[in-house]
């Protein structure tokens, strides 16, 4: 087994469903010969030439729309947006045209698209270039959210989007991409869309997480151990369909939970995902489930983030709050 | 209509054939890369100290970049994108404008808003990542550098739109790229221009890429030039390596639109000799005949070579101006690290003029 980055795990997946496929093309800005602002396609053009890997003009809403436009032709598109905060511009193709496809056909078409996108704070980028925007695609009908939170899944999760029917929505944390390897196997392996996983286990208080704040969860997990307090952690990885099975089953063990996200507290992931444990749970709990979660403004430029984003210590804090309800 | 613009698009009837055509265009060029005068006509009425301070704004800038580069590097400066070899745009564009005249940069265009009036400290506070960077002193008619490529076409517009229903004579300029030029804002800015017959000027530098995009793999078009023709707007393409091209090309295009004749799109053809941003490897994509042509091209050295030989400056002269560009540039980082760190409620403070309870509440996690 090889090791990789995620960055290195992401490259393989496309390249093997390149090789798998001949309909897989991808496009975006600035992908092709020089293989993208962090390289997760470099390589991929020389090796399978300018028609399955290409750049395109600067111009969101026509990489959304060809992507669409590829569906309908049989092709199989993976579409880079090179940042998150630049979705907005291809809102429209991404999260109505993409996600009503099918269901305005009848069935008839389908949108079978990976929208991928790097997210997520901490690197003390510019503006917009690390928003925590899943909460929208969230809600958003006809899409689904994927977060991979390590390498080993990232590329096992990327090959089942790829050849997912509907179209998804692919996050990639940029503090994920080489912070550390992981052995990822050689060749084809896919992770299911729409299953966490318990990455470690607990039964005082249950903490759900998806991309980085897994990583940050666990370090709250090990100082809280210090303390005798025994957490389970979740790893969302999908975020629609949400797997709350899997968050019902250690709720009902540890009758306490908290939810860590990256974006503002309200309304979000978190928000939800703490609705369907009220639908689902509601019985099995001592306490409310609460949210770590920064505040309700936007991403602040550089110099705060690092005090805005959750960090161990708070969610320390958060559980100790539902432990002391 | 002078050399180097696009006539305005022709009028039903005055066509030659049911499809419709448009002539190449040549860039107007009033300096060669000699420094010589090859289009006295064009050439704009400057008193030889507003030579000497364009200048001097142009040296400033390259030393205020190749510094801006060192401290990137240092860690004292955060998000930066060079600029160097773009002087004549930026510096000659705002140069010929007015102060009460409005700039809409990108990313890359500090050095206009430095120029019409933005302490540089702030500037470096911005990059800092420090929300006051952005708090722009009264007086001074600038958006901080937009982030999202092409929006600030369309504030452009609205800007415009604003000068002209309240029946003042002041134009807006909006600033971006060759990449930029593909963004449907751009488009959707063009047409209300057109239609709206709005005062406004959108700058295209047209610097050869979009980080690593070449611009032939980024349009078909002609030229950036000619987008204007099917928005119903001017068109005129410059040398953007040409400092006294570029005021000439704005201040004709400000004129137009302060007598009411409507919005001009500017292409300046010109090249940044840095890579794309402070993480970015240009020998990935450009090669090293291409950088060494277009260094033969630099606007400073044209422009210098021209004073030179009118008395007006000398290598002392530059050396001088580095210097001051130099304290300047330490003077005003200094004073951007010594200003107080942003706080979280602070931050929250500034979401609404009045922060509702629930974010009142949020402050409680950050005290
Ligand atoms: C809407 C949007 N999409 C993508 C980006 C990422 N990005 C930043 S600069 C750039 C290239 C811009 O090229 P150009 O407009 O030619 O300007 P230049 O940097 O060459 O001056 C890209 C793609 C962005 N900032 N905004």
């Amino acid at each position: 087994m090889a090791q990789m980055t995620m960055i290195e795990a992401i490259k393989d997946a496309m390249r093997v469903e390149l090789k798998r496929d001949p309909n897989v093309v991808i496009f975006g800005e600035d992908v092709g010969h020089v293989g993208g602002v962090f390289r997760a396609t470099e390589g991929l053009q020389a090796e399978f030439g300018e028609n399955r890997v290409f750049d395109t003009p600067l111009a969101e809403s026509a990489i959304g729309g060809l992507a669409v436009g590829l569906s309908v032709q049989g092709f199989r598109p993976i579409a880079e947006i090179q940042f998150v905060g630049f979705i907005f511009e291809a809102l429209d193709q991404m999260f109505v045209q993409a996600a009503r496809l099918r269901y305005r056909s009848g069935g008839r078409y389908n949108a079978p698209i990976v929208f991928r996108t790097p997210f997520g704070g901490g690197v003390k980028a510019a503006e917009l270039h690390t928003d925590a925007l899943e909460g929208l695609a969230m809600q958003t009908p006809g899409i689904k959210t994927i977060v991979p939170s390590n390498p080993y899944d990232a590329k096992g999760l990327l090959i089942s989007a790829i050849r997912e029917n509907d179209p998804v929505f692919f996050m990639e944390h940029l503090n994920l991409y080489r912070a550390f390897r992981d052995e990822v196997p050689e060749g084809e392996y896919t992770v299911p869309i729409g299953k966490a996983k318990v990455v470690r286990e607990g039964k005082d208080v249950t903490i759900i997480a998806y991309g980085l704040m897994v990583h940050t969860a666990l370090k709250a997990a090990a100082e809280l151990e210090k303390n005798g307090v025994q957490a389970e952690v979740i790893d969302l990885r999908t975020l629609m369909p949400l797997d709350i099975e899997t968050i019902v089953e250690s709720i009902k063990k540890t009758n306490r939970a908290i939810v860590v996200q990256e974006a503002q507290k309200s309304a979000g992931a978190a928000a939800e995902i703490i609705a369907q444990i009220n639908e689902n749970a509601i019985l099995h709990l001592e306490a409310p489930v609460l949210r770590c979660a920064p505040p309700d403004t936007v991403y602040p430029f550089a110099q705060i983030e690092d005090v805005w984003l959750p960090n161990p210590a708070r969610i320390v804090k958060t559980v100790n709050q539902v432990l002391q309800f | 209509m002078s050399k180097g613009s696009l006539d305005a698009p022709a009028k039903p009837g005055q066509a030659q054939a049911h499809e419709v055509r448009s002539e190449n265009v040549i860039p107007l060029q009033i300096l060669s890369p000699e420094g010589e005068v090859v289009n006295p006509e064009r050439l704009p009425d400057l008193s030889d100290d507003q030579l000497k301070e364009i200048m001097y704004r142009m040296v400033f800038t390259r030393t205020w970049d190749d510094r801006a580069v060192n401290l990137g590097r240092q860690g004292r400066l955060g998000f930066y994108a060079p600029v160097s070899g773009q002087e004549a745009t930026m510096v000659g564009s705002e140069y010929a404008l007015e102060k009460s005249d409005f700039i809409c940069p990108g990313y890359r265009d500090m050095p206009q808003l430095v120029w019409h009036g933005l302490p540089l400290y702030q500037a470096f506070l911005y990059s800092r990542g420090h929300q006051h960077g952005g708090q722009i002193p009264e007086g001074v008619n600038v958006l901080m550098p937009q982030i999202i490529i092409g929006a600030q076409i369309l504030h452009a517009t609205g800007i415009a739109m604003g000068y002209k229903l309240k029946n003042e004579k002041n134009v807006v300029i909006a600033y971006t790229g060759d990449g930029g030029s593909s963004e449907g804002d751009f488009y959707e800015g063009l047409n209300f221009a057109g239609s709206f017959k709005l005062p406004a000027i959108y700058f295209v530098q047209n610097n050869g890429y979009a980080i690593t995009t070449p611009y032939a793999k980024q349009t078909g078009a002609q030229s950036i030039a000619h987008k204007a023709l099917a928005a119903g707007i001017r068109g005129v393409q410059v040398d953007g390596m040409d400092v006294l091209a570029v005021i000439s090309a704005v201040k004709e295009a400000a004129d137009i639109a302060r007598e009411g004749g409507g919005a001009t799109l500017i292409e300046g053809l010109t090249y940044r000799f840095r890579p794309h941003s402070m993480s970015d490897d240009a020998t990935k994509y450009r090669t090293k005949d291409e950088e060494a042509e277009w260094a033969l091209k630099d606007p400073i050295v044209r422009f210098g070579k021209y004073l030179e030989a009118k008395g007006l400056w000398s290598e002392e002269d530059t050396a001088r101006v580095k210097e001051e560009a130099k304290a300047a540039v330490a003077e005003h980082i200094k004073k951007a690290e010594q200003t107080e760190k942003m706080t979280v409620p602070g931050l929250i403070d500034s979401m609404f003029e009045q922060t509702p309870p629930n974010l009142e509440q949020q402050k409680a996690d950050f005290q």
